[in-house]
């Protein structure tokens, strides 16, 4: 138990740090032809500095939404959202959004698109050396001139990652990053997610549809309700990293939760 | 003999470079068809005199022979082979349009003077009038580049800014909706009591017909960029002026530059009619001149040097814009 529990904090602190966030009864509505289409219902949600959350639920629940409000690129309709008790108004790249597409800028090269963040904010000149190591960290130094179209898909995606890590961001928000890719991909991807973090030690929140893929991934698995989301239920996953598919208690863990989610297997 | 010897070589296992045996053949019948064209020329009475019969001989004769040598001794591998395997049936048919196109004008007069002109007709009108012709090309590129350049450079900001703003666009689209469909040619009379030269008012009226197609496509191109690419930007921390420079403009470059192209063409078909306009040179004006007094050979031959010019400034814009757009290659 011990060492469970050492595993859950081995995730040691980089130079970004990590992020404690609050979620206080958000609520956001769409506005549907005039008509406001409720999405989140007075969401709490607590996400520990360093904890690595994974949030499940039926597609179309917003988890997407909740990803872009923490993000800061919208606002909730009601509620507040804080990190480190800072209130969250705005998009800040210390907050960076990771997309199910890898929505790359297809007309830079991936150096170009590592370096946007640090171009974008007139640091680039300093910190060119920053891009070099963040490609070499995704391991794609041999593409660094490629354009986007010229990657295959699980390349382009990591591209996407080292576009982020790039600014040493805080708090990584995953909507789905892996969700497009072919299994085999999609599993070499769910190991270096884990290992990034843990020798980033960014917050990290994952939406996923994937139960197996947020037991692999999260210390936490947050399950979501129908629209308008609630959160539903929560578990802990204290199993050590790098884990197993066939570990017993992840299996068991996995039954669990697809029965929160109504699926009986 | 020669081709015997030619067979029994092809005939044996490779002594000699392989390659060394492949003729360029279309070069040789196009060399036969252009010799044609020199033969019909020199060899047949004219049925009224247009000179530079000899001249357009030689010329026709000279290419003839430079194609039977290029197909004997020319290039054997390589992009030179390439281009020549690539453009040999076209050189055939040059030289059969060339020779028919002399037999029906100036051999037989079937398609008369002065409403025809043979190729020697418009070689006599390049060699008697080149100074004056020279000058009219500098005339008119220069009011092209002019009236081109300010519609480029005024249309894509425009259309920049009209597919960025909203507050451009409430107050700009209605406007370039209706002065859009109307021709530039429409505006004459009053441009021509605005602008103090008639220089101004044509370098307006180009501009105009060229800048309009920039506006509306480098608008609803920049209007139509996906919007994940600016909460991608603003979520890296990326201010307005990077959003604009480096999100909406080169996500949107392909529609500016099909604005570009058809710009060009209008600017094209605009420039002949705004040199009519009290010019005193210029491709235009020539043309103009010359058919007031029946003089058709020069107005075709000015014909062929505008067409010549537009198609060179297309193919650099085509080059310019596979230079700029090469991230795009795969998926266009």
């Amino acid at each position: 138990m011990a060492a469970q529990a050492q595993a859950l904090r081995a995730a040691p602190t980089g130079a970004g740090g990590s992020v404690a966030i609050e979620l206080r009864s958000v609520s956001y509505a769409f506005d549907l032809h005039g008509e406001p289409l409720p999405v989140l219902d007075s969401i709490d949600l607590l996400v520990a500095a360093g904890e690595f959350v994974a949030l499940l639920g039926p597609s179309g629940c917003g988890k997407s939404t909740l990803l872009r409000l923490v993000a800061g690129l919208d606002r909730p309709s009601a509620g507040s959202m804080s990190g480190d008790g800072e209130e969250i108004v705005s998009p800040d790249p210390s907050r960076i959004l990771v997309f199910q597409d890898p929505t790359l800028f297809p007309w830079m090269t991936v150096w170009g698109n590592v370096a946007a963040g640090l171009d974008a904010r007139g640091a680039l000149a300093h910190h060119r050396g920053r891009v070099d190591e963040t490609i070499a960290l995704v391991d794609l130094t041999a593409f660094e001139r490629a354009y986007p179209h010229q990657l295959s898909g699980g390349m382009a995606q990591r591209a996407a990652l080292a576009r982020a890590l790039v600014n040493d961001p805080a708090l990584m928000l995953l909507d789905e990053p892996l969700g497009k890719l072919d299994s085999l991909t999609r599993l070499t991807l769910q190991a270096e997610l884990v290992s990034l973090w843990r020798k980033k030690g960014f917050t990290a929140i994952l939406v996923t549809h994937d139960v197996e893929e947020a037991l692999q991934l999260a210390s936490r698995v947050v399950v979501l309700s129908e629209r308008p989301a609630h959160v539903k239920a929560e578990f802990k996953v204290s199993r050590p990293y790098p884990r197993h598919r066939d570990d017993p208690e992840l299996v068991a863990l996995r039954r669990q939760v697809l029965a929160t989610l109504g699926l009986e297997t | 003999m020669s081709s015997a010897t030619q067979a029994l070589q092809s005939g044996a296992p490779s002594l000699a470079r392989p390659t060394a045996r492949q003729l360029w053949l279309s070069g040789l019948y196009a060399a036969a068809t252009w010799a044609a064209a020199a033969v019909v020329t020199i060899s047949l009475p004219d049925v009224t005199p247009w000179g530079a019969s000899g001249l357009f001989a030689t010329i026709v004769g000279g290419g003839a022979g430079a194609l039977a040598l290029l197909s004997v001794a020319g290039p054997r591998a390589g992009r030179g082979r390439e281009f020549l395997d690539h453009y040999g049936p076209w050189f055939v048919v040059i030289g059969v349009w060339l020779a028919l196109w002399e037999l029906t004008t100036a051999k037989t007069g079937w398609l008369p003077k002065p409403f025809f002109s043979p190729p020697t007709g418009l070689l006599h009108v390049y060699v008697t009038e080149w100074r004056r012709l020279l000058i009219c090309i500098g005339y008119s590129l220069r009011l092209w580049a002019y009236g081109f350049g300010l519609g480029a450079v005024v249309g894509y900001v425009g259309g920049v800014a009209l597919g960025w703003s909203k507050r451009f666009a409430y107050w700009g689209m209605p406007i370039l909706k209706l002065i859009g469909p109307v021709p530039a040619t429409a505006w004459i009379p009053c441009t021509f009591y605005f602008f103090p030269t008639t220089f101004d008012a044509s370098v307006f009226i180009v501009a105009l017909a060229s800048g309009i197609p920039v506006t509306i496509l480098t608008a609803s191109g920049v209007a139509g960029v996906d919007r994940v690419y600016y909460d991608v930007g603003r979520n890296l921390g990326a201010k307005s002026w990077y959003l604009i420079t480096r999100i909406a403009i080169p996500a949107s470059a392909s529609h500016t530059f099909v604005g570009l192209f058809m710009g060009l063409y209008y600017s094209f078909a605009v420039l002949v009619v705004a040199e009519m306009l009290g010019a005193k040179y210029g491709l235009g004006w020539y043309i103009q001149f010359q058919s007031n007094y029946s003089g058709y050979a020069n107005v075709y031959a000015t014909i062929v040097i505008m067409a010549l010019l537009c198609a060179g400034i297309v193919k650099l814009l085509f080059v310019t814009r596979d230079r700029l757009l090469c991230w795009q290659k795969g998926f266009i």
